[in-house]
């Protein structure tokens, strides 16, 4: 009986229940019942997931729309899924968190995420859209800085600016073709006109929510600001129900492949100049989401699916190192890699995790981003883009680069920094313990993970050529590493008897990676000093006209008001008789 | 003979005759009593009313049986009727909350005032409603103004206060006369002063002078008294300085009755082909409109007090409501009457709360605030509910508004005007959050360590989530408010009856 109550909710709406629960808990009582609802939610409604079928279900009716609240395909039960797992890790890594504020977010958080995919029109998937930003803010605000406070209204401003794109886009959709429900958008074929124009808002708004160049701000500035337990939500839930709806609406779109390879690049360069390791992985987030837009932009069959893949590992993965660099910030209180190292000797069951993590991401054979990222290089090569391959094949290294090596190295190995601190609390160390094993059993037996992709997959990628490519990457790309860091600290060892390359590597080369460093530098600063002297201008022109005693903001006199009037009076007057 | 026939008459009666009741008994819970008992009668027989002329009839009723044009009639149709419901709703629940709340802020032997001055007020404002006169409208505004003026005067801080009322009275009656002398004018063209009458015979006269003469005095004497962008700077000082009960009332009631007579006179007297054709009102309104919810809600967002910033953005707020009536289409009047109707509910709740906090706290500055959401759960969240309701967020009334006002925009082909709204409501966040904020992550400030602050009293909690529950129900069920609204738009456009 209990399991068809259970079975007639909504998927997401335990979520929201435990939410509301947590809000009445008070007292040490209290914080423990909080605690095992947090972590007894994602699995009780994981359970509830299992009985549902694909179709359509709960059909309701709103301002005259005929509205879907839950479509179950393969696509949305992956992705639910996969939240619901990220959820269950997230909440057992906050355990020893009693702060009631972030539970409560993070349970409404994940319940909003998967509302959202598996909402069956635009409104729905509008209403969790906007829910998705209101909850996950108040993971970053419970940081409590000043810092944080000011990361969080940008992003705050940022993701409803999406969804109020996405609004925007959805009526004007829902007006045009009289139906809400969401289905796939053909951009290839959109025109810059008015009658498309809600193909491109709701592209921008999806744009916005994933990251893309230019809209990716967000992410590198938030997700660093947020607590150690919130990072682990953030970093899984947002940009994935982006990907999802990307997916979802506009798999194949030509422009995709493009955007994701500029993603999957340009962040690289950006992660090797970053000191906060935490900032390092959001920039290696978005070199992510670069791979799965060019799966999803390919729009075979088989890349959606490698793109899914990607989403899902990414999830596991992405969440172990932001978990490992969580505990370190719990234990040091901050993630500089300039300050950090040899936490190997105190931390090494969180070392051993976090190279865990490092090697799914780097995509080593035997880990979780070996068996989805391979697919997406392959449909590339496969589709006729040969250049996309190679830059990817150069993203693929420079992954390895910064979140393979830099983090693991820079935080626990490098030059002993005399830190000691204690182990990570158990808790975490479960948490991660079930991210590092899901890493491993995916990679090792990917036939799970295959059959619930959303397309039928024939693929093996534990043939010699895949194994070897991806080893060959791997190799060279820590040879630039130890090269590079060998450089840095010992010039004159590395000596060489061929001059012309020589040279070429050791002088043309560095200069150049100099300029390319420097310069890149040199753009993320001036962006950001242009976007923020910009909007200070605006702030401060506000200001200047509605703080208390400015013009707007004070009580008139009599006299003033009066002028207001007069003045209001010749214009209706000009206007009547005109 | 039906029961119910006389209701009307006695809708405005009965609390005009409460009214000098109150001074004759002098005594400060009796006269309690009267004005509540007076309103539940009040709130009848509007309900009473309402579902009379709910699926489109309309009725009218001649004052001691003097048949119009020569006697007073009142006319009543929905767009009126739902008015009262809300006005008496509104009233009703502010003075439940009353009853506690001015224990801080006026003397004990002044009590019987408040409460005449309360029964006046709310009798001029049914009374603007429901009068189907021109004249007779003026009277109404003027009973309901100056009773307001010395509800105003009579908050906490004394000279502010006075001020603020003086302020209100001097710009109040500026709108009130000019109002006079419209209504003068197209007497001196037509010879009639009932509404209806009135239509048929402007109808002739629309190329006379005297009549746009009279039109250009109605328009502005109703927008200084709606509180336009950028005739509305009597509003603030007074709803910051009144007693908080009374500006709940207010923020409620006031400027939504004067933009009641707006579409009264606008659409249903001078016919919305002369108003927004002929005289460009719409050229006139929209961008006044734009501009006063751009520049008040960030002026909003930079304000210290929480009733400072909530008078703000009500301003913003009335700057929707135009917008929305600007179109001049039945989708538009729809969405303004929708948001007028969800919007008093909001606002009258949001104030509310704040009189709760004020009470308890002793200041009305957001700095003092921190923590409060521990302090004042019930009070807290019912504030923070009726703030995602003014930002719009969805399951709330706010929603259901936006979304009217969004869709008719586009109906009418006015993209940038969609646009610009959704882009406000991003202010509308940021002067919430930045409440929201100081509610739940703020630590409790040091000059507010040692006053004993507790949750809010029952009494002041009842009506204020009374209010809420309206206000999240009609998000979420929102055809009852939207099918009285359309009703109301149509038969407005449709004309006279």
């Amino acid at each position: 009986m209990s399991d068809s109550i259970i079975l007639d909710l909504p998927p997401f709406a335990l979520f929201f229940i435990g939410a509301f629960v947590l809000l009445f808990l008070r007292g040490k009582t209290g914080s423990t019942i909080a605690s095992i609802i947090t972590v007894a939610v994602p699995i009780v409604s994981f359970i509830g997931l299992l009985q549902w079928q694909h179709g359509s279900f709960n059909e309701y009716q709103l301002l005259g729309l005929e509205l879907t609240l839950i479509k179950i395909d393969k696509l949305s039960l992956l992705f639910a899924y996969i939240f619901h797992l990220a959820a269950l890790i997230g909440c057992i890594y906050a355990l020893h968190e009693k702060d009631r504020v972030q539970q409560i977010a993070s349970l409404a958080y994940a319940g909003s995420a998967i509302g959202a995919v598996f909402a069956g029109d635009w409104i729905t998937l509008f209403i969790f859209w906007e829910l998705l930003a209101l909850t996950s803010v108040f993971l970053i605000l419970a940081r409590r800085t000043e810092a944080s406070y000011l990361s969080s209204m940008r992003y705050l401003i940022i993701q409803v600016l999406s969804g109020v794109l996405l609004f925007a886009g959805a009526l004007m959709l829902i007006h045009q073709t009289g139906s809400a429900t969401i289905r796939a958008l053909d951009l290839n074929t959109a025109s810059f006109s008015l009658d498309d124009l809600a193909i491109w808002l709701i592209f921008i708004a999806y744009g916005i929510k994933c990251g893309f160049p230019f809209f990716h701000n967000w992410i590198t500035d938030a997700y660093p600001q947020a607590t150690p337990t919130g990072t682990v939500f953030l970093c899984a839930i947002t940009t994935k129900v982006a990907v999802y709806a990307l997916a979802r609406s506009f798999a194949g779109a030509d422009m995709l492949v493009t955007i994701g390879l500029i993603m999957a690049c340009f962040p690289i360069f950006f992660a090797v100049i970053e000191n906060d390791l935490r900032r390092v992985l959001a920039y290696s987030m978005i070199n992510q989401i670069g791979f799965m837009l060019c799966g999803i932009g390919i729009g075979t069959e088989m890349a959606v699916n490698g793109a899914v893949a990607t989403a899902f590992n990414h999830v596991i993965y992405k969440g172990l190192l932001m978990m490992s660099m969580g505990a370190v910030l719990y234990r040091v209180g901050h993630v500089d890699g300039s300050h950090l190292g040899g936490l190997y000797k105190s931390m090494p069951k969180t070392t051993i995790f976090s190279i865990v993590g490092a090697a799914s991401i780097s995509a080593f054979p035997l880990f979780s981003g070996f068996v989805s990222k391979s697919i997406i290089m392959l449909e590339m090569i496969h589709s006729g883009h040969t250049v996309g391959w190679l830059l990817l094949l150069f993203a693929a290294a420079g992954v390895f680069h910064h979140a393979g090596i830099k983090i693991p190295f820079f935080a626990f190995f490098a030059h002993d920094s005399g830190l000691r601190v204690k182990e990570a609390p158990t808790n975490m160390l479960v948490a991660m313990g079930i991210g590092s094993a899901v890493c491993i059993y995916i990679g090792c037996s990917p036939a799970l993970l295959y059959s619930i992709l959303p397309y039928p997959i024939d693929y093996s990628p534990y043939d010699v050529s895949h194994v070897v490519t991806q080893l060959q990457l791997l190799f060279f790309s820590a040879l630039a590493f130890v090269w590079l860091n060998l450089k840095g600290l010992y010039p004159p060892e590395l000596r060489s008897t061929n001059l012309d390359i020589e040279w070429f590597y050791r002088r043309l080369f560095p200069q150049v990676w100099t300029l390319v460093v420097r310069g890149a530098g040199c753009f993320s600063h001036c962006f950001k000093l242009g976007g923020v002297n910009i909007v200070n201008g605006l702030i401060r022109f506000a200001e200047k006209y509605s703080e208390p005693p400015a013009v707007l903001a004070r009580g008139w006199g009599v006299n003033s008001m009066l002028l207001a009037l007069l003045s209001l009076m010749i214009v209706v007057l000009v206007f009547n008789y005109l | 003979m039906p029961y119910n026939i006389h209701f009307p008459a006695l809708l405005i009666v009965l609390p005009l005759m409460a009214a000098p009741l109150c001074v004759i008994v002098r005594h400060s819970f009796f006269s309690w009593l009267i004005a509540v008992v007076v309103n539940i009668c009040v709130v009848l027989f509007s309900v009473s009313l309402l579902l009379q002329v709910i699926d489109g009839d309309v009725i009218r009723y001649t004052l001691g049986g003097w048949a119009a044009p020569t006697g007073i009639e009142y006319y009543i149709d929905t767009l009126n009727a739902v008015l009262m419901v809300v006005i008496s709703i509104i009233s009703f629940f502010s003075l439940i909350y009353s009853k506690a709340s001015i224990q801080a802020e006026i003397a004990p032997q002044r009590y019987y005032l408040f409460y005449t001055g309360w029964l006046l007020c709310l009798t001029g404002l049914l009374g603007i409603v429901i009068t189907g006169d021109a004249f007779n409208v003026f009277v109404f505004l003027e009973i309901s103004s100056l009773s307001m003026y010395m509800l105003i005067a009579l908050g906490k801080e004394r000279k502010q206060a006075l001020l603020a009322a003086f302020r209100y009275l001097i710009m109040g009656s500026v709108g009130a006369s000019f109002i006079l002398l419209g209504i003068g004018f197209l007497y001196a063209a037509t010879g009639t002063l009932n509404m209806s009458d009135l239509a048929l015979h402007l109808v002739d006269a629309d190329q006379s002078r005297t009549v746009i003469v009279g039109f250009s005095f109605i328009t502005v004497g109703l927008l200084i008294k709606s509180a336009i962008f950028p005739v509305y700077s009597w509003l603030p000082n007074a709803y910051q300085y009144a007693p908080s009960a009374v500006t709940a009332f207010l923020a409620g009631t006031a400027t939504k009755v004067s933009l009641y007579v707006f579409l009264r006179f606008f659409f249903h007297v001078f016919g919305s082909e002369y108003s927004f054709a002929e005289m460009l009102l719409g050229k006139i309104l929209m961008p006044l409109a734009i501009v006063g919810f751009f520049a008040m809600s960030i002026v909003a967002i930079f304000q210290t007090d929480i009733r400072r910033l909530l008078a703000y953005s009500s301003i913003a707020q009335i700057g929707y409501m135009f917008a929305a009536v600007s179109m001049a289409t039945e989708a538009g009047v729809a969405a303004g009457v929708i948001h007028i109707i969800n919007h008093a509910f909001i606002k009258t709740a949001l104030f509310i709360a704040v009189g709760c906090i004020a009470y308890r706290l002793g200041s009305s500055r957001i700095a003092d605030m921190g923590n409060l959401i521990a302090l004042m759960p019930w009070t807290a969240s019912a504030f923070i509910i009726g703030g995602l309701s003014l930002i719009g967020v969805p399951l709330t009334a706010g929603f259901v508004s936006k979304w009217y006002l969004v869709t008719a925009a586009i109906d009418s082909g006015w993209w940038s005007i969609a646009i610009m709204v959704l882009l406000s409501s991003l202010m509308a966040i940021m002067y919430i959050g930045k409440i929201i904020e100081v509610f739940c992550f703020r630590k409790t400030t040091e000059n507010m360590k040692g006053a004993d602050v507790k949750e809010a009293p029952l009494f002041m909690l009842i009506p204020l989530w009374a209010l809420i529950i309206i206000s999240v129900y009609t998000g979420i069920n929102g055809s009852i408010v939207v099918g009285t609204a359309e009703l109301a738009a149509s038969q407005l456009m449709g004309g006279m009856l």
